[in-house]
């Protein structure tokens, strides 16, 4: 079927031509009100971008405020609210939603050659309440900030005048939203695979969605939970946490924790899913040990709720449970560990091809070992007690939250792109943006590491004259990491209006995806379509005239052409 | 200045620290050090071989015409399993060696001398068995000092990066922390934990007393109020014992009334009467502060009876008395 590809320019849609989910109505009620999991992966998509770009402009002027030790143009509440509203951004509004909810949402039901997820309305529901959430945010910041940084430790976040009451509301929603986006995955993966997709025929960017949703629908909760009883002791004054009023401040970190430390895996398994695939087809080569990254995918989000204490090494919990913790710690570190021997091994005897989603992918690979490696500092409970609190906890997070989702979700973005939307971007231009980001988040980041290791605190607006060096540099590279990220967006910008058109599989993927049109009609499938392996390239040929991969079931060497040189930066 | 920090990187466990760690100043550091040059090289040697084999298979198997990328087996256990299990021995190894690092740091030896340790917004008070109040930390040099910490108000943590040492402090509950210094000299003591507007000020210094030293050190400082002027010492115990946080001297109101000015004249109260600013209304106001709150003012103030002695009260009041 992928012989007749239909692509279909967006903007300028045709009567005669085939209409694609995004030609097939018009009027923003259509798109408003729309029940189809791809337009409401595509506002998912422009949502976390908006609120990435807010997050990156704090980030900047944070950094612009940290080039000198003392005050540049901030005062000590200005740094305050704007590093917790950072992080709270970042953390609920971008991190956590974007590959699972703006790419999981687009792709998982066209990856199993499904019509749509199983509940759509639940999926709208789910975007809307993210809406209503963000909407808490804003609100937060108008009537009178946040600085009780993202974590909202106690007593400080209940004896703060700021708009801590409205934040948790806002996160408070935000997490509803995250529980019914899961609900829906596990529901639509259990349900709805078509005949022949057995668990292990599955492609491993589900594997991923779906152990990310069962920790947002076993975790998520703990943190609705928690952030009520925060707002009904600052509200009502229950004693729960504030220990004038009987509580306990401790019990609040430990209930923060064994929601956000799962939450760190709902950030970072749907990423390494995304490397599973971008890796495997790049290479041409049959993704290594599948069952081994489908299982760790699973041990990730079942180890991972048992770990939330290494947060709290130095907070007074018992010597007994500190080093529990830090066993179980280490006990994560395992299956990450085999994932990257697994893609490196999947790449050997390839055949390599360096376009954008695999530049990223290889980046990832890079950052992602710097983040997991340097986990392993802050898991040993003795260098533990030094590196808490300081940068290296603020780079060892970014290295693996920037270094690896963010960038896992660029290669996602790359590589679906021409697919959401029937545009092929400039390789050339994309790349630079991809050597930009990845000069400028280490430069960034890794100074951050030493002057953590020396001992400069997190959170502080105005710090001791040594460790300015390595401030300008993280400045510098944050400097650059933004630039790097403007030519990204203005790539893929410009990609919408003069791009060519993409062909239904520009990459020679085997998975179900890229059996459809680019863009995808609006039912994805006309006819079923036949499930094969996900990762067997043998029936994929490159057509010249079609700039793009067909299916033949037959391998026919002789009728081979030339496939593309691979692009240069 | 990197090449500098490049050579002395490669003997990370000299005297003069390391590119990544400052130098180790009580006994505990060195063990701490040694751990994290330990995973730092088990790391460096992981990285290099992710980064090796990805550049190599880059460069080797990069996509040509005409050649297909090769078939090679899908899983094999043997490899599997040694990649598994070599990393699960390391992180078995690294554990271990943060366990037991971490009880030498968490359990001082029964003889230390006693510090006790409060934190409040936003500075520190170390106070030594005597009773005399810092807002700096003295310990002797070679003697293990324990500290019993408690906050005020909310979390801080006591953390001194030459001795990689951490500890929260809890309000209403005791931490203990602990260390031997092992070198003479003043270093830095950060609040690691975030406590609000002014956290990053929450510092302090570290003085490290050579052996012998710190008893004189100690015995002076204690004295300081028979050795200056009433108006001087009073100033020193208005900044060490937290009055500062709430009153300042420039006239401005803060959590509570400024100091400044205020001697001898008459002030409105809550309850509609007025009273006139003298010794006794002071000195009441320390001992109870809730009596006779200012109008306009919450009644928060905790008292100072038993915390502040008749001579402390004395030189406070004629600190204010000079504030004209």
């Amino acid at each position: 079927m992928s012989a007749t590809v239909a692509t279909q320019s967006a903007p300028h849609p045709q009567a005669d031509a085939p209409t694609n989910y995004l030609t097939v109505t018009r009027g923003w009620r259509s798109w408003a009100f729309t029940l189809d999991h791809k337009r409401i992966g595509v506002m998912y998509l422009v949502a976390v971008l908006s609120a990435f770009l807010l997050g990156g402009i704090m980030a900047l002027i944070l950094r612009m405020e940290l080039v000198t030790p003392t005050r540049l143009f901030l005062s000590e509440d200005l740094y305050n609210h704007m590093f917790t509203l950072h992080g709270a951004v970042m953390t609920f509004l971008f991190i956590i939603p974007s590959i699972p909810a703006a790419l999981g949402n687009f792709l998982l039901p066209i990856m199993l050659g499904a019509k749509d997820l199983a509940f759509p309305r639940l999926n709208l529901a789910s975007f809307y309440l993210w809406v209503a959430g963000a909407i808490f945010f804003l609100l937060a910041i108008v009537l009178g900030g946040l600085d009780t940084g993202w974590t909202f430790y106690t007593p400080y976040s209940t004896t703060t005048n700021t708009s801590v009451v409205t934040a948790t509301i806002g996160a408070f929603v935000l997490g509803f939203s995250s529980i019914f986006t899961g609900l829906n995955f596990i529901a639509t993966i259990n349900t709805m695979r078509p005949p022949g997709m057995t668990w292990f025929r599955m492609p491993l960017f589900l594997w991923a969605l779906y152990a990310t949703s069962i920790i947002q629908v076993l975790a998520t909760p703990v943190l609705g939970i928690t952030l009520v009883l925060l707002a009904a002791e600052r509200v009502l004054g229950i004693g729960v946490f504030d220990p004038k009023l009987g509580g306990d401040p401790v019990l609040f970190q430990h209930f923060f924790w064994f929601y956000s430390h799962p939450a760190v895996y709902i950030m970072i398994l749907p990423a390494m899913g995304v490397i599973s695939e971008v890796v495997s087809v790049f290479s041409r080569k049959h993704i290594f040990g599948y069952r081994f990254i489908a299982y760790s995918s699973i041990a990730i989000a079942l180890l991972g709720f048992l770990v939330w204490g290494h947060h709290m090494f130095t907070s007074g919990q018992s010597q007994r449970a500190a080093i529990i913790f830090s066993g179980l710690t280490f006990s994560v570190s395992i299956p990450s560990a085999i994932k990257v021997f697994n893609w490196l091994t999947t790449m050997y005897k390839g055949s390599i091809w360096l376009a954008t989603p695999m530049c990223y992918a290889l980046a990832f690979i890079f950052l992602f070992g710097i983040g997991g490696l340097t986990g392993l500092f802050l898991g040993a409970l003795a260098t533990d007690v030094h590196l808490h609190d300081t940068y290296f906890v603020v780079a060892h997070f970014h290295y693996v939250m920037m270094g690896g989702t963010l960038i896992a979700f660029l290669a996602g973005l790359h590589y679906w792109w021409p697919k959401m939307f029937g545009r092929m971007y400039h390789e050339g231009w994309a790349q630079l943006a991809c050597f930009i980001v990845f000069v400028g988040l280490n430069l960034t980041f890794f100074p951050q590491f030493i002057m953590g290791s020396r001992g400069m605190p997190r959170r502080y607006a105005r710090y001791d004259a040594e460790f300015q060096p390595f401030h300008v540099m993280s400045t510098t590279g944050a400097l650059l990491l933004g630039v790097g990220l403007v030519i990204c967006a203005l790539v893929l910008w410009q990609s919408l209006r003069r791009g060519r058109k993409a062909p239904a599989n520009p990459w020679g993927g085997a998975t179900l995806e890229w059996h459809c049109a680019s863009p995808p009609p609006l039912e994805n499938f006309a006819v079923a379509p036949t499930v094969g392996d996900p990762y067997d390239f043998d029936g994929l040929v490159y057509k010249g005239e079609e700039e793009g991969y067909v299916f033949e079931p037959k391998k026919q060497p002789a009728k081979r052409e030339a496939e593309p040189e691979p692009a240069t930066v | 200045m990197f090449s500098n920090w490049a050579s002395s990187m490669l003997f990370a466990q000299s005297e003069g620290g390391s590119l990544f760690l400052s130098p180790p100043s009580s006994t505990v550091a060195p063990m701490v050090d040694s751990l994290f040059s330990l995973i730092f090289w088990i790391s460096a040697f992981f990285f290099a071989l992710i980064v090796g084999l990805m550049v190599l298979f880059v460069v080797k198997y990069r996509r040509r015409n005409g050649v297909e990328a090769q078939k090679t087996a899908h899983h094999n256990l043997l490899l599997e399993a040694a990649w598994s299990i070599i990393p699960i021995i390391l992180v078995v190894v690294i554990f271990v060696e943060g366990v037991l690092g971490y009880l030498d740091l968490r359990n001082p030896p029964d003889d230390a001398y006693e510090i006790r340790v409060t934190g409040r917004k936003w500075n520190w008070a170390f106070q030594y068995p005597n009773g005399h109040v810092e807002n700096n930390l003295h310990v002797p040099m070679g003697v293990p000092v324990r500290l019993v910490m408690t906050s005020e108000d909310v979390i801080h943590s006591l953390y001194i990066p030459a001795f990689r040492v951490k500890m929260d402090l809890v309000p209403e509950r005791y931490t203990k922390a602990w260390f031997e210094a092992t070198r003479p000299g003043t270093y830095r003591l950060y609040c690691a934990e975030y406590c609000g507007t002014e956290h990053s000020n929450m510092t302090a210094n570290v003085v490290v007393h050579e052996p012998g030293e710190f008893e004189a050190w100690l015995e002076d400082a204690s004295n300081f109020l028979d050795k200056m002027p009433p108006a001087e010492a009073g100033k020193l115990l208005y900044e060490r014992r937290g009055c500062i946080q709430c009153h300042t001297i420039d006239g401005t109101s803060k959590t509570g009334p400024s100091f400044r000015g205020i001697f001898g004249t008459q002030q409105p109260l809550a309850d509609g009467s007025t009273v006139t600013v003298d010794e006794n209304y002071i000195r009441e106001s320390i001992l109870e502060p809730l009596t006779k709150v200012r109008a306009g003012y919450r009644p928060v103030m905790p008292t100072y009876r038993g915390q502040l002695k008749d001579a402390e009260i004395s030189a406070i009041i004629e600190f204010i008395k000079s504030l004209k």
